[in-house]
């Protein structure tokens, strides 16, 4: 301890302070919250099933908000990510039921269609400069048709089913769809999954050059070219990320439910949206968690599955959904703002 | 009235026999109780859950809701109804049901393997479950006591055979959920009961586009005189869009509402295809209850089929009734 005043640059900040400069505090505290709410009003929210059931609701769309999170903070969207889901599982099926393939070989062949047509995204974003949202709009339209139309042509159905008796079921559905066993409740390896995912993507975000890069394209694509940040590499990369999860949720399903069905998707992308707000990232781009992503999809599922287990009727479901949606994001929004005030 | 009133009693006698059974219950130490001699009638809360596929706000659940609702409150069984589109989230609000330990559980199963594991894990965990509406080959196979519910097929066909006795030649058969199975079994089963028919596929979600795609049909088709609407929003949309452009097709649909009863008393729906799925709602919860209470099982492993009854002119003034009160 010496008399010279440190530059107020490498000062040490209050703990208080560092914490609400982080992304995720406010989802983390609307999470204690709708956590806290539901473990009072409902009597099984609590139980090792009953958690088993929300942690499972919040799993796949945790994979996919995580994704989605890294994707928007790199300032970009993916109107097709929900329609991923379905068609990676429409490829595994229809290749595994129809073509006879070994599960594994079908798995691997949609993960090369799904990082294709991510590729294909994140391609044309940079190259025409139109706005992802735009661009992706078309593929989730295209996406969507194909699913349809070939479904129907291959099965002469809408849904793909059968999958429990193709060869290599069994090994894919350990690994995708198995269940884990905590003190006598069933927990669904998808869990795993999506911790895992999320575990990846904070480390990649905050701890290697490629997450410096996420945010530098994010907050200022002109910059971050003019400082040797490869933008168009980063993007198409952040594309394929988010289809590479829509994949791993489409095995997910495929091998889990054993049936996908031709309009299965539609609409989730809106989800993956909403929970990566939730938990802190900014619709401009350039600064967000995905940890905060996968709490908001913990949310997402806790409050789903919470109405349910609150026996409210199914009626009002939505209106509680959207109130407690808008409640976690004005508490995370004022955090947001105490962050930048300390920030500065 | 009276038939309402009876079931308000009922409600009372079976609530008053639960106060009695919980009062007991804790405090159970007298030593003759738990003889032999009892019948072992569960007694304590018993609740029963529904859970379709059906999304929020669909006039054709919501009649089935009706029904369940108005059988538990007869009985005094707590009823919750929840659905969800997604087979996946079906699957798991199934779970929530099993975790909520429910004394009785009633599924809809449109796509019957997505729901197998959570339905298997139910039956596993002692729930009684029946199925309903669709999923009639698979509902024993998962263990489910009964079936509640029409045969897709065996209604298409019937609709399909209607209009060939009407004397039509080309039908045109409209979808209004592209990914729906029990859709396209209808479609098949019109086909095989008329001969041949077309499709149309078009988005329920936007009045405009199916009027206007089901006039684009028929205008550039005009040997089409049959048109098959399997609901009976699509069935006024296929009513209009034929009257705009004076075509002598004719309208069948599937499902009753206000709608297709004027219609049809106008003479502009020929016939409707009623399913009755209010029954879907009630018989599930009678059958679980007489179950619970009686180790009854209706239909020894068959399904109880809830349809189809083809309401025309000759039937619709009685039905009609029932439609505004959303029951039928």
């Amino acid at each position: 301890m010496t008399a010279t005043t440190l530059d107020e640059r490498v000062g040490r900040t209050r703990l208080a302070d560092r914490l609400v400069v982080r992304p995720e505090i406010g989802a983390l505290l609307g999470a204690v919250v709708v956590f806290a709410f539901f473990s009072i009003t409902a009597d099984q929210f609590l139980t090792g099933d009953g958690v088993a059931t929300w942690l499972d609701d919040a799993s796949t769309l945790g994979i996919m908000a995580v994704a989605v999170s890294l994707l928007m903070i790199g300032g970009e969207f993916d109107l097709s990510a929900g329609v991923m889901t379905a068609s990676t599982a429409l490829v595994t099926a229809i290749l595994a039921t129809q073509a006879g393939w070994n599960v594994w070989l079908a798995l691997l062949a949609s993960l090369v269609f799904a990082l294709g047509v991510g590729a294909f995204n994140g391609w044309l974003v940079m190259r025409t400069g139109l706005p992802s949202f735009i661009v992706t709009l078309g593929t989730f339209l295209a996406l969507q048709g194909l699913n349809l139309g070939v479904t129907r042509l291959v099965t002469g159905t809408v849904q793909v089913s059968g999958m429990r008796s193709a060869e290599g079921y069994a090994s894919s559905g350990f690994v995708f769809a198995s269940t884990v066993d905590i003190g006598g409740t069933k927990f669904q390896i998808s869990i795993l999954w999506w911790l895992g995912f999320a575990a990846v993507a904070a480390w990649l975000l905050v701890r290697t050059r490629f997450g410096n890069w996420i945010f530098a394209v994010g907050g200022s694509p002109v910059s971050s070219r003019a400082v040797g940040v490869p933008v168009k590499r980063t993007k198409i990369l952040l594309f394929m990320t988010t289809a590479l999860a829509g994949w791993l949720v489409g095995s997910i399903n495929i091998l889990r439910f054993a049936s996908v069905q031709a309009n299965q998707g539609i609409g989730l992308e809106l989800q993956f949206i909403i929970a990566a707000v939730v938990g802190g990232c900014l619709l401009t781009g350039g600064f967000g968690s995905a940890i905060g992503a996968a709490i908001g999809a913990l949310i997402f599922g806790m409050a789903r599955q919470g109405i349910v287990f609150s026996r409210w009727d199914s009626d009002w479901f939505m209106l509680f959904l959207g109130v407690m949606l808008l409640a976690a994001v004005l508490v995370n929004n004022t955090f947001r703002r105490r962050a930048e005030r300390v920030r500065r | 009235m009276t038939s309402h009133r009876s079931g308000r009693l009922g409600l009372v006698a079976v609530g008053a026999a639960l106060l009695l059974a919980a009062c007991t219950g804790p405090a159970a130490e007298d030593p003759s109780s738990g003889s032999g001699q009892e019948v072992p009638a569960e007694t304590g809360p018993f609740r029963i859950a529904v859970i379709s596929h059906g999304t929020a706000g669909d006039a054709f659940w919501n009649v089935v809701k009706n029904g369940a609702e108005d059988a538990g409150r007869q009985l005094g069984v707590p009823v919750e109804y929840n659905s969800d589109g997604d087979p996946g989230n079906q699957a798991k609000l199934i779970d929530n049901a099993v975790a909520q330990r429910v004394g009785g559980l009633v599924v809809s199963m449109q796509n019957p393997e997505a729901v197998r594991p959570s339905i298997e894990n139910a039956v596993r965990a002692g729930i009684p479950v029946v199925t309903i509406n669709s999923g009639e080959e698979q509902s024993a196979a998962y263990g489910a006591l009964t079936h509640v519910g029409q045969s897709e097929g065996v209604a298409g066909e019937q609709a399909g055979r209607k209009f060939k006795e009407a004397g039509k030649t080309k039908l045109l058969c409209v979808i209004h959920e592209a990914g729906n199975i029990g859709q396209n079994q209808r479609c098949d089963g019109a086909a095989r009961g008329f001969g041949a028919a077309e499709r149309l596929q078009v988005d329920i979600s936007n009045p405009t586009d199916v009027q206007a795609r089901i006039r684009g049909a028929v205008q550039t088709d005009p040997s089409i005189d049959a048109v098959l609407t399997l609901n009976s929003q699509v069935a006024a949309n296929a009513v209009n869009a034929i009257e705009q452009v004076q075509s002598q097709a004719q309208v069948a649909t599937f499902d009753l509402n206000a709608d297709v009863v004027s219609a049809i008393k106008s003479g502009d729906v020929l016939f409707a295809v009623d399913q009755q799925q209010y029954e879907q709602g009630y018989l599930p919860i009678v059958f679980l209850k007489l179950y619970r209470d009686n180790r009854n099982v209706v239909g020894g492993g068959r399904p109880v089929l809830t349809g189809p009854d083809l309401v025309d002119k000759s039937t619709v003034d009685q039905i009609g009734a029932y439609v505004e009160r959303g029951t039928r």
